[in-house]
């Protein structure tokens, strides 16, 4: 698989799960299925009346099948994101 | 194999790709695998207002599961030679 994450490994990347979520660490591992190790994660809440929240998780593995996209995080353009002033509706849950 | 063919003679090109989560990100193919995995760089998401969850990513890695439509321009596209190298497969698979 030419196509691999190796070059997203020890970055910050943006996980979109099939559920809708948004889980954000820095990646660790990956494998074939492309079940995901993500360390120092926290997820990203959105919502239409408040600003994003942050839920810190720590240690995560992702199972492949649940995942939809994997964005690396440019870090400069996110720190200096206000997320307290973001608002925007949910994610979709994936539908196939 | 087809499409994994197709998708490879496309790198390179400007694509859209709407998911099954009915987010579209548009960006440049970097690569694609067998599964039709595909990584864009140089993205942006066609609706940043609806969608801000992208506002830090400036390449991703989109799962083939989860994409609904590859959206390119018309002129990138040989369309006789996927209709030849359709039959063709359609031929060698009836075997």
């Amino acid at each position: 698989m030419a196509n691999a994450l190796e070059s997203y490994i020890d970055h910050t990347v943006s996980v979109i799960t099939n559920d809708g979520r948004q889980i954000v660490g820095t990646l660790k591992g990956f494998d074939q299925t492309i079940n995901l190790i993500l360390d120092e994660s926290h997820e990203r809440v959105y919502s239409n009346t408040q600003g994003v929240e942050q839920v810190v998780l720590g240690l995560y593995i992702i199972r492949g099948d649940n995942i939809a996209v994997i964005g690396e995080v440019d870090d400069d353009t996110d720190s200096s994101l206000d997320l307290s002033n973001i608002k925007a509706e949910p994610l979709n849950p994936v539908v196939h | 194999m087809l499409f994994y063919s197709f998708f490879k003679s496309l790198v390179g090109k400007d694509v859209v790709v709407e998911l099954k989560n009915d987010l579209s990100i548009c960006g440049t193919l970097h690569s694609v695998d067998q599964f039709l995995n595909i990584k864009l760089t140089e993205i942006t998401v066609t609706d940043p207002d609806k969608y801000p969850h992208m506002l830090s990513v400036k390449n991703c890695f989109i799962r083939g599961s989860v994409v609904r439509y590859v959206q390119l321009p018309a002129d990138e596209c040989d369309t006789q030679l996927l209709q030849d190298a359709a039959r063709k497969e359609a031929a060698q698979s009836k075997q």
